[in-house]
């Protein structure tokens, strides 16, 4: 069985039906059984991965709308007005209101529906059993209901567009009280929340167990390939950082629904009149608990990109990686500093000096095993001998836009230079080089990388780098501009910045920003194409095209249920490349 | 709403928000009339930001001669065995070392100042703030120097404030709206807070920014160098109208903020008999 | 299932536990953050707040103190249960289950006849101030989670028992893996009741 689809590599294309021959002696399954209510991890990592590439483009579009009013806020587009109805789309032009949804959801769609979901969900669940030989999840059943609890948040999401009052409108960070005085979007928004956090729950728990106790024979913790680390070392921020945000949600919950005043002190005036409600709460305690998750949530973003980046790396280098067990190390200590650094998004809260003394040195902190994570990385290339394949084009990318994304964090993590940057524009710049030209670029090197094991077939070479070089170029001219933006004073979640001298001044800016947001989602046309066209058409390869070391390699492509014919042995590290005397420019962990 | 927004045109004639600006705003931090603080914020942004520039092009050219000198060649192979990188160590501890100097030397000072410092004293102008969606409230104590006691009761469009006029130290008051007149070379402290939702006080030119929350006073202290007119921002999304919270600051030699005190105060009377 | 994943049953040789228990535990941990937010919200909105009732003076300690007792014999019966089936006595070990179920729901029973309707009576509901805020939600939560209890044990009691006569170990570990999250339940209890009726 693991033999058998080796040897079709060079014949001529078909559409090639894969499902119907994996057999392992199991009984064969209904078509629901087998792709919706699967309990197979890659069939849920391809779940998850492409209803995530779904939300990833919706967030998008989303955006693309935004930037049309950021860049044109008097030029009406008068023919979306009967698509959009009244509410959202007035005489040619976006209301106030809709720019705050689109938004609000567009970070919560990024962050929970499409990032997080594509990255642990995606690749984690379909890569991380075959990288540590497992036949698959520890559990299965609760693998899919993670899935399956995933599926309804993101509907409730969606669906709250279509209200009548429409979606929520009070940012991604839903800040009490804006959120609880705010319309029944914010009910929808909070509910919504609850499903993926206990979806993300159910997720981390079964990737621990998985790493614990389904490792093939000889696998070790220390041979693990970097990606699996990356993985489990996110698994526990997900694990313990959701809880607080969930108590949040329970509790903002109470406040809009069952009339009290946890986020909400005394005294409120609302547009004049008073607020009916007990009072003597406290509008910082959400943003403590928000953060508290939220800060680690954004290593989440970060880590499994880390991860697929570090392992396209090392198999393009030809040569094992730079300090593994410093990559390890650095990757833990970041996990756990990032429960110590919230507040640095709460510096301009009134917070004293002792609170930001503090905040502030566990934010630079955190700032050095990013800083030791690039240079491990960095230092592998040298001696290398680099392969330009498409998937190391990007993890490559990804590398300088990190870089740059997280410099930008340090004046951000110094009250004295926060102060004035907080809440503007620099901060959009900030993590989006991190998340986007960054976590999203890790994900293109990553699907280009693994989808051969997916498919059997390969994503077409040139279509590819018909991609990355107009992405690369287009995701710059989007966010390069903001850090000036941000330096020039402009706010953000603005609707119209030319309403001020600080917006006014970078109008053009702001203008090239939101071309290049567009011409980025023209950009995505080649690889949209190409990923569906390769399912069909794509190039057949071998089980293993990229001459790769890891397990996942040793199993057929694409993998029968169940993953190995036989359990695999574990002999070596995970990057034993140009291994002196060896036969080839690679030695695999499974052979002896 | 409405009638606030009206109120404020009433104070501030739409002339004056397009003309009385002569500050350029290009793509770079805007220009700074501020004290010793927004001084020192300047002076942060630009060493953080050439810091981040020499790490940026030390790594990035490493990177690019890597990316160049090991690209897959014939008669190239890559190496098995570790590179011994001392000078990866030396510029770890670099950063670690730089990282402290940032934040002993040139953060921490800056903020304990903004934050612990509050200026007191007989020159000292004291307004209190109280943002709402979507304007901002401007409480001066007037000539007593004492500020009346307000009572959320009494908020209505009328008096936004809530200033009692029965008590004896509102009497001289002054409430403007989206307006803040301020002396030239003299410390300021913004007491603000918020009566509704959380908004964010933010005066580019000023560096001073601080969030203001319902339930919370904090004290905002500056200096401004220079007379002109500039843009008090709100940070903070606060809702619909979030992108119009926008409020005038008026830096006025001494002479002409005494002048239009004494203004405030004539017709803060004259709306005081009105009333009675 | 019939796949038959490693350490399903059988303890992993370098963690010594089975699938399940670890997951467990993983769990629990995720649940102390819950809980251990929710306190850490009580704690800051006491602190700042204007007044704070004491929980004796407004709380109905008798009754509480007596739910606790009931939930900490409900503890010891889930004990029993596990020990008997380890020692293959499934009548024995279904009839201390079955107390657990009963105390559970009297538990429930108590507290809502003897707290929550006669509070909701009073006009003292969760809006009322940020004492019931608390309250409310605290031992809500618990609560629902003292019915998610009782909706595993009520399945191993019922629907589920038919594990027991074919893999019998399966069946005791579930069970122990009940037990330590019902323990964490009557745990979270021990800490609400001092902190809310008592403080
Ligand atoms: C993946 C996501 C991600 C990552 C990794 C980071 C990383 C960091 N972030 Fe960021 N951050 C966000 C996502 C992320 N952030 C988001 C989403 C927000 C805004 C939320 C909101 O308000 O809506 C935010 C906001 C934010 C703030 C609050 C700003 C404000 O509101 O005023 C702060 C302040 O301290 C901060 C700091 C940092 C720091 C110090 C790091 C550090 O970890 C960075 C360390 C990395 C380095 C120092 C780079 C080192 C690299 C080199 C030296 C090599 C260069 C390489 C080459 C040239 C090849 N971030
Ligand atoms: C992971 C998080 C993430 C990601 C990836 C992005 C991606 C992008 N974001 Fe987003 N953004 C946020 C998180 C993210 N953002 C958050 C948290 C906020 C703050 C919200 C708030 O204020 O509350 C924000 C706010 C925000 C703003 C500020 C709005 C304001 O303050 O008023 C802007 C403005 O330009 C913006 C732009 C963009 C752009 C141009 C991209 C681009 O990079 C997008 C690129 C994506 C594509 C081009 C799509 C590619 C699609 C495919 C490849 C699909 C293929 C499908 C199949 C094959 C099936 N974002
Ligand atoms: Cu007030 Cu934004
Ligand atoms: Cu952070």
């Amino acid at each position: 069985m693991a033999e058998s689809h080796a040897h079709h590599a060079h014949e001529p294309q078909d559409a090639h039906g894969h499902g119907g021959d994996h057999g392992h002696g199991h009984p064969e399954l209904p078509f629901w059984r087998k792709y919706i209510f699967s309990i197979d991890h890659k069939v849920i990592g391809v779940q998850y991965a492409v209803s995530a590439l779904v939300f990833l483009f919706f967030g998008f579009c989303l955006m693309a709308l935004m930037r049309y009013q950021l860049a044109y806020p008097s030029t009406p587009l008068n023919f979306l007005n009967g698509i959009f109805g009244e509410r959202r789309w007035q005489s040619g032009f976006m209301t106030p209101d809709f720019y705050n949804e689109l938004g609000a959801m567009h970070g919560t769609i990024m962050v929970f529906l499409a990032i997080v979901p594509v990255l642990v969900g995606g690749f984690g669940n379909f890569v991380l059993p075959l990288q540590i030989g497992a036949p698959d999840m520890a559990f299965p059943k609760l693998n899919m209901m993670s899935y399956w609890v995933y599926v309804p948040g993101g509907l409730i999401m969606l669906a709250s567009f279509f209200t009548q009052q429409g979606a929520a409108a009070s940012g991604w960070t839903a800040y009490a009280p804006l959120s609880v005085i705010a319309k029944n979007g914010e009910t929808l928004w909070l509910l919504g929340m609850v499903f993926l956090i206990t979806s993300s729950l159910l997720g981390s728990i079964n990737f621990i167990v998985t790493v614990a106790h389904m490792r093939a024979r000889g696998l070790s913790m220390f041979r693990l390939p970097f990606f699996v680390w990356a993985q489990l070392v996110t698994s526990f921020l997900l694990l313990l950082a959701f809880p607080p945000l969930e108590a949040a949600a329970v509790l903002q919950l109470m406040d809009r629904v069952a009339g009290t005043s946890f986020f909400l002190p005394s005294g409120l005036v609302v547009s004049g009149s008073a607020l009916q409600v007990a009072g003597g709460g406290n509008p910082l305690l959400w943003q403590h608990l928000f953060w508290f998750l939220a800060h680690p949530e954004v290593y989440v973003l970060i880590l499994p990109a880390l991860g697929i980046v570090s392992e396209v790396i090392a198999n393009n280098i030809r040569k094992p990686l730079w300090g593994y067990r410093t990559l390890v190390y650095s990757t833990i200590f970041l996990g756990f500093m990032s429960f110590v650094v919230w507040a640095h998004h709460m510096f301009m809260t009134g917070m004293g000096t002792t609170m930001s003394t503090f905040f502030q040195a566990t934010t630079m902190i955190i700032s050095i095993p990013s800083v030791i994570i690039l240079t491990c990385l960095l230092l592998s290339l040298w001696g290398a001998r680099i392969r330009y394949t498409v998937p190391m084009l990007f993890a490559l990318a990804f590398l300088p836009m990190f870089g740059i994304g997280g410099l930008t964090g340090l004046p951000l993590g110094l009250t004295t230079s926060d102060i004035h940057l907080h809440d503007t524009y620099y901060v959009i710049g900030h993590f989006h080089y991190v998340v986007a030209p960054g976590t999203i670029f890790a994900v293109f090197a990553g699907i280009y990388y693994w989808f051969p094991k997916v498919t059997g077939r390969k994503l077409n070479d040139f279509l590819g780098k018909l991609h990355f070089w107009p992405s690369l170029i287009f995701i710059n001219m989007v966010f390069m501009p903001m850090f000036f933006q941000g330096m020039a004073g402009v706010s953000r979640r603005l609707y119209d910045q030319t309403q001020y001298h600080s917006g006014s001044g970078v109008h053009t800016l702001t203008q090239i920003s939101s071309w290049g947001a567009w011409l980025l989602g023209l950009a995505q046309l080649p690889f949209i194409y190409n990923f569906f066209a390769s399912i069909f058409v794509g190039q057949k390869v071998s089980d293993n095209p990229w001459n790769a070391t890891t397990l996942e390699w040793a199993a057929p492509s694409p993998p029968p249920h169940g993953n190995f014919a036989a359990e695999p042995v574990v002999h070596r590290g995970p990057y034993e490349y140009s291994v002196p005397g060896a036969a080839q420019d690679f030695s695999p962990q499974h052979i002896a | 709403m409405n009638d606030l927004r009206e109120r404020v045109f009433i104070i501030t004639p739409a002339a004056i928000w397009e003309t009385e600006v002569d500050v350029h705003y290009g793509w770079w931090l805007p220009p700074n009339i501020g004290g010793d603080n927004a001084q020192g914020v300047d002076r942060l942004i630009y060493v953080v930001h050439f810091f981040m520039a020499v790490l940026f092009v030390g790594w990035g050219a490493l990177f690019a001669y890597c990316l160049v000198r090991f690209r897959d060649r014939t008669g190239i192979s890559a190496a098995y065995e570790e590179i011994k990188a001392k000078p990866s160590k030396y510029a770890e501890i670099g950063v670690i070392v730089f990282e402290v100097f940032l934040l002993v030397a040139l953060s921490m000072p800056i903020w304990a100042s903004v934050k612990t410092k509050i200026p007191t004293g007989s020159d000292v102008v004291t307004v209190r703030c109280v943002a709402e969606q979507f304007a901002w409230n401007f409480h001066y104590a007037g000539k007593d120097g004492e500020f009346g006691t307000t009572k959320a009761t009494l908020v209505g469009t009328e008096n936004p404030l809530g200033i009692d006029r029965s008590d004896p130290k509102a009497k001289d008051d002054i409430a403007v709206i989206n307006t803040l007149h301020i002396p030239i070379n003299k410390p300021v402290v913004i007491r603000g807070t918020s009566k509704d939702v959380i908004h964010s006080f933010f005066i580019p030119v000023l560096r001073a920014k601080s969030d203001l929350i319902p339930g919370m006073t904090v004290p905002i202290w500056f200096e401004a160098k220079k007379t002109g007119t500039f843009d008090i921002q709100c940070a903070q999304l606060c809702g619909n109208n979030h992108f119009k919270m926008k409020g005038q600051l008026f830096v006025d030699s001494s002479e002409n903020f005494s002048k239009w005190l004494d203004e405030q105060a004539a017709s803060a009377g004259g709306e005081e008999e009105e009333e009675e | 299932m019939t796949m038959g994943l490693p350490c399903e049953v059988k303890a992993h040789p370098i963690t010594g536990i089975y699938n399940g228990k670890f997951a467990v535990w993983l769990f629990l941990a995720s649940e102390v953050m819950l809980f251990g937010a929710l306190f850490s919200a009580l704690v800051l909105l006491r602190a700042g707040a204007a007044s704070w009732p004491h929980g004796y003076t407004v709380l109905n300690v008798p009754i509480g103190t007596l739910n606790t007792f009931v939930l900490i014999s409900s503890s010891v019966t889930m004990v029993m249960a596990w020990a008997s089936l380890k020692v293959h006595d499934f009548a024995k070990g279904r009839q201390y289950l079955l107390w657990t179920f009963l105390l559970a729901a009297l538990f429930l029973g108590l507290k809502l006849a003897l707290e929550y309707y006669p509070k909701f009576q009073a006009g003292h509901t969760p809006g009322h101030d940020n004492f019931y805020g608390t309250y409310f939600v605290l031992t809500g939560l618990h609560g629902l989670h003292v019915v998610g209890g009782m909706i595993v044990i009520g399945y191993f009691l019922w629907p589920g028992a038919h594990l027991w006569h074919e893999n019998p170990e399966h069946y005791t570990n579930r069970i122990e893996c009940t037990g330590l999250y019902w323990h964490f339940v009557d745990l979270v209890w021990i800490f609400l009741f001092p902190t809310l009726y008592l403080l």
